[in-house]
């Protein structure tokens, strides 16, 4: 049920600032697409504007399309609503409610989007929390508050809660930025996993997780600070980590600047 | 000036001083002027917890010498003839009009309250959401007689077909039921201290509202909620000591309101079950009303019942400060 | 494409049947009109009814339509949306109405002979006479408490940011706190006991001062506290580090950074007590005389002027007209503190913020 997402000259500004400037792309289903680039050139940008999470954001504004399966996301009458629940999202700081449970924060989409019976709701949780690898470690104390967890925890906790309402795609925003080694591996792990099902995109900026999880990788730049971010190309991760086409991409890689 | 080698020696951008450091500060503080300046910043502490002592010493005082002559039970009489001989009064009734008319006035006001709030911090666009919270911001600083000026002068006339339209249709529950009188009763008077609170109530709850950290809010955002939805799984629950502790400041507001209560009550010294016809009167009301005729006595009398209040309100505002003490704590611990 | 397969029971389209977007105003047209052609046809004669009526109406109607049309999840969205506008349309009304009412009865007599005299022997029933006397009486029983309440606020806040750690600070911090919230006629009420009942002095703007500086002190050491935190303890190691000591430190770089938000603290709080009747019901009792000396005898104030002319009016007359008057030069007076106390704070605020 994984879907394609196609960006056709897309253009985000917050207020009268333009962030990112006349992207286009294809995001592949099935497959782990991962934006590097420097700070500020508009990776984590572009990556909510999939999602219409950018128009959120004071004065953030849109144009152009996003296709997701031949359905413009920016087109009449569409609901935003309606494309968050297709299009997931993991933040870069694990941001589980503190208020809630282990089990409520799993179930907090679920029970947004209707009345299930407490026995089907139990499967699901359970279900997303296997695909998060988290099961084993909290299913006895699933009633205590998430908060609780480790952050490495906190973030899966974070992905069974996106997956539980069976999003098409998922957007991931430097997942594992505020996490040790050990805690990275596993999510990067689960990444792996999740990409049978799910389109995945991830921010990242980690090159060498770039080159682990991901199948193809874009690369984002700026010209100048105050300039609007550019894709500056797109390729099958093993060819930009080894022969990509743009110089700016091989210095950036080479760790020449940025 | 002695600057010793020590703080030459010493790197000149040290971000934090250690506590070490800073004790050596203060412990080489032996200079008169440090000594003096603390003592007076101390002695200004230590006289503003005085003055609390001193407060609750001298009204205790006063109030154990009204009451050993009371020839009614303080806590249950339903008289206040405090110029006869013997003197007969007690609270009862005045503990009755305040709590009622503080209930109503925080039924009406903390729902309401919460909703501005949630209009200036998540509806309302950003262009119009500042001016409203600074109107709110002043109106908050009406004098509180000003507020029964016009309670007795538009609000009073209102309540009469609010009055009577209650009577129709709950005048069956008792506690609506009407017989006609001036609309002076403790529902007027629980409306107005609404009013009157209702400012205090947003100001405190739209600051919490805006702590909500952005993060959580995206998250809800990010499973498809709605934006009701946003505030009821994310704002409502991060803000809910908030709003109890801004609710609480409100009550100490309406409890010891003064003035307002004054200009729109007529008193009776009588318990009604009807909030709608005339019956109670409030701790503070009674005590401006009453104050101007006393007799010593009488004045001794008014300071019990002021002691009464005062440690009401001591509560009640005690209770709003531990719940926003362990907020801190708690969104310390998650920053 | 693929997603017509989807065997799920949420809608797999993103499109979802939506209101236009002028249906709310359309729908609150509605109900006001309804609500009126009610209210006029049941005879109705509260205007505040006829709100409540079309207000239901509008939270009703926004539900049901929006549940028919776009499914029940948009429709509490939309009836939570409504419930907001009406919550924030029904406390503007009554705060509104409080400020035009001052406004239209408060400027009939309101003038310059107004201002500049006394009630003397002016009967209640007639016009003549003005408030001199009680803004005279107001402004030294006012400053009398800013000058005790200041300097005890500013230096417990001193203490409090600057020394305070352990029991003491902390004690001090909660009672702070807690005397933030007693009652004004509370204040009053100890004062009576303290100063007049035991000590016997007398009924006198001095006695009214030391009540409204108990309600004042609470309010500057808060405001002084906020501010003196936000003075970046860079500043304060700089100085230390030059060798100056630390009371010089404070006095010379903590405070003068910190004095624009200090003086806002401190006007805001002056605003809240010449507002305060109840105190000085009880201390000051008021008299129609000019008495320009705080110390003895009674005084007039303000606000209490505001309640005897009312009181002694039955709500009409010369009397009452003479309170709105009054009401309006105390509402002046205090919203004039207010906004230049914010255009202080704005003027000078530290531009290091959070």
């Amino acid at each position: 049920m994984a879907k394609r997402i196609d960006v056709s000259g897309l253009t985000a500004y917050y207020g009268s600032h333009k962030a990112i400037e006349d992207i286009s792309m294809t995001v592949e289903p099935r497959s782990v697409t991962a934006f590097i680039g420097p700070s500020g050139c508009g990776k984590s940008t572009f990556l909510r504007t999939l999602n219409r999470m950018h128009e959120v954001t004071p004065g953030g504004r849109v144009e152009g399309k996003v296709l997701l399966d031949d359905e413009d996301l920016y087109g009449t009458g569409i609901d935003p609503v309606a494309v968050r629940r297709e299009v997931g999202m993991v933040f870069q700081r694990p941001n589980p409610f503190p208020t809630m449970s282990i089990f409520d924060n799993v179930a907090a989409g679920l029970r947004l989007n209707g009345n299930y019976k407490k026995s089907a709701l139990n499967d699901i949780v359970e279900k997303s929390l296997k695909g998060a690898n988290l099961w084993n470690e909290v299913k006895d104390r699933l009633n205590k508050p998430g908060s609780g967890l480790s952050g490495g925890q906190q973030q899966r906790l974070c992905i069974a809660r996106a997956i539980a309402v069976e999003p098409k795609v998922l957007l991931m925003d430097e997942p594992c930025s505020a996490l040790d080694p050990i805690s990275t591996l596993a999510i990067e792990d689960l990444i792996g996993e999740l990409k049978e099902r799910f389109t995945i995109v991830i921010v990242t900026h980690n090159m060498q997780q770039a080159a682990r999880v991901s199948d193809r990788t874009a690369f984002f730049n700026l010209a100048a600070v105050g300039q609007p971010g550019r894709l500056i190309e797109i390729d099958d991760t093993e060819r930009i980590f080894s022969n990509p086409s743009v110089q700016a991409t091989e210095d950036y890689i080479s760790g020449r600047f940025g | 000036m002695n600057i010793t080698t020590e703080n030459t020696e010493a790197p000149p951008p040290a971000p934090q001083p250690s506590a070490a450091e800073q004790k050596r500060a203060s412990r080489g503080a032996t200079r008169a002027g440090d000594r003096i300046f603390l003592g007076l910043s101390r002695g200004s502490g230590i006289f503003l917890l005085v003055i609390m002592a001193a407060i609750a010493v001298f009204l205790t005082y006063r109030a154990s010498l009204a009451i050993s002559k009371d020839h009614g039970n303080f806590l249950t009489t339903f008289e206040w003839d405090t110029n006869v001989v013997p003197p007969v009064f007690g609270i009862a009734v005045l503990a009755f009009g305040t709590v009622v008319s503080s209930i109503i006035a925080m039924a009406i006001a903390v729902p309401v309250a919460v909703g501005i709030a949630l209009f200036i911090t998540h509806y309302a666009p950003r262009k119009l959401g500042t001016p409203i919270a600074y109107v709110i911001d002043l109106l908050a600083a009406v004098p509180s007689i000003v507020y029964g000026l016009w309670g007795a002068l538009v609000l009073v006339p209102h309540m009469q077909g609010v009055f009577g339209w209650l009577n129709d249709y709950f005048g069956w529950t008792g506690i609506f039921s009407w017989q006609g009188g001036a609309p002076r009763a403790l529902l007027t008077v629980g409306v107005l201290l609404a009013i009157m609170i209702l400012p205090i109530i947003t100001n405190v709850s739209r600051e919490v509202f805006r702590q909500v950290p952005q993060m959580h809010e995206e998250a809800a955002l990010a499973l498809g909620a709605t934006r009701w939805e946003v505030i009821r799984t994310a704002v409502l629950p991060f803000g809910r000591s908030g709003v109890i502790s801004a609710s609480m400041l409100g009550l100490g507001r309406a409890l010891g309101e003064t003035m307002a209560v004054a200009t729109v009550l007529s008193p009776t010294f009588d318990i009604q079950a009807s909030l709608l016809d005339p019956g109670g009167g409030t701790f503070a009301q009674n005590i401006a009303s009453k104050f101007g005729e006393a007799t010593d006595q009488g004045r001794d009398a008014l300071i019990a019942s002021g002691l009464v209040l005062f440690v009401i309100t001591l509560l009640v505002n005690g209770a709003a400060r531990m719940i926003i003490a362990r907020r801190k704590e708690y969104s310390g611990a998650n920053a | 494409m693929s997603h017509a397969a989807v065997t799920d029971r949420r809608p797999s389209t993103l499109r979802g049947a939506s209101l236009p977007k002028w249906s709310p105003w359309a729908i609150a047209a509605g109900s006001v009109a309804l609500g009126t052609g009610i209210g006029l046809g049941a005879g109705l004669d509260s205007t505040i009814q006829w709100g409540l009526i079309a207000a239901i109406l509008f939270v009703l109607g926004t539900y049901v339509i929006a549940a028919r049309v776009e499914g029940r999840r948009q429709a509490k969205d939309r009836i939570a949306t409504s419930l907001v506008w009406v919550c924030f349309l029904a406390a503007v009304i009554p705060l509104a109405s409080l400020i035009w009412e001052t406004l239209k009865r408060g400027v009939k007599v309101f003038d310059v002979y107004f201002l500049t005299h006394s009630m003397g022997v002016v009967p209640d029933t007639q016009p003549g006479g003005g408030i001199y006397h009680a803004i005279l009486g107001t402004l030294e029983q006012v400053g009398i408490a800013t000058v005790i309440a200041v300097p005890v606020g500013v230096l417990t806040a001193v203490y409090l940011v600057e020394y305070g750690r352990g029991k003491l600070a902390k004690a001090v911090t909660f009672f702070v706190d807690v005397m933030t919230g007693i009652p004004s006629i509370v204040a009053g009420l100890f004062i009576l006991s303290f100063w007049i009942l035991i000590l016997n002095m007398g009924y006198s703007g001095f006695a009214g001062s030391l009540a409204l500086a108990i309600l004042m002190m609470p309010v500057v050491v808060r405001s002084t506290e906020e501010m003196l935190k936000l003075v970046p303890n860079e500043l304060r190691e700089a100085s230390l580090a030059l060798g100056v000591p630390k009371w010089r430190t404070i006095l010379k770089v903590v405070l003068p950074t910190s004095i624009g938000g200090i003086t806002t603290g401190v006007m805001l709080a002056i605003a809240r007590i010449t507002g305060e009747t109840a105190p000085v019901l009880l201390l000051v009792w008021g008299t129609n005389f000019i008495n320009s000396n705080p110390f003895k005898d009674p005084q007039a104030s303000l606000p209490l002027y505001i309640y005897q002319q009312y009181a002694n009016s039955a709500g009409s007359g010369a009397a009452y007209d003479r309170a709105w008057a009054a009401a309006l030069a105390l509402i002046g007076f205090v919203m004039i503190l207010n906004l230049v106390a914010r255009g202080i704070a704005r003027w000078k605020a530290p531009k290091t913020g959070r």
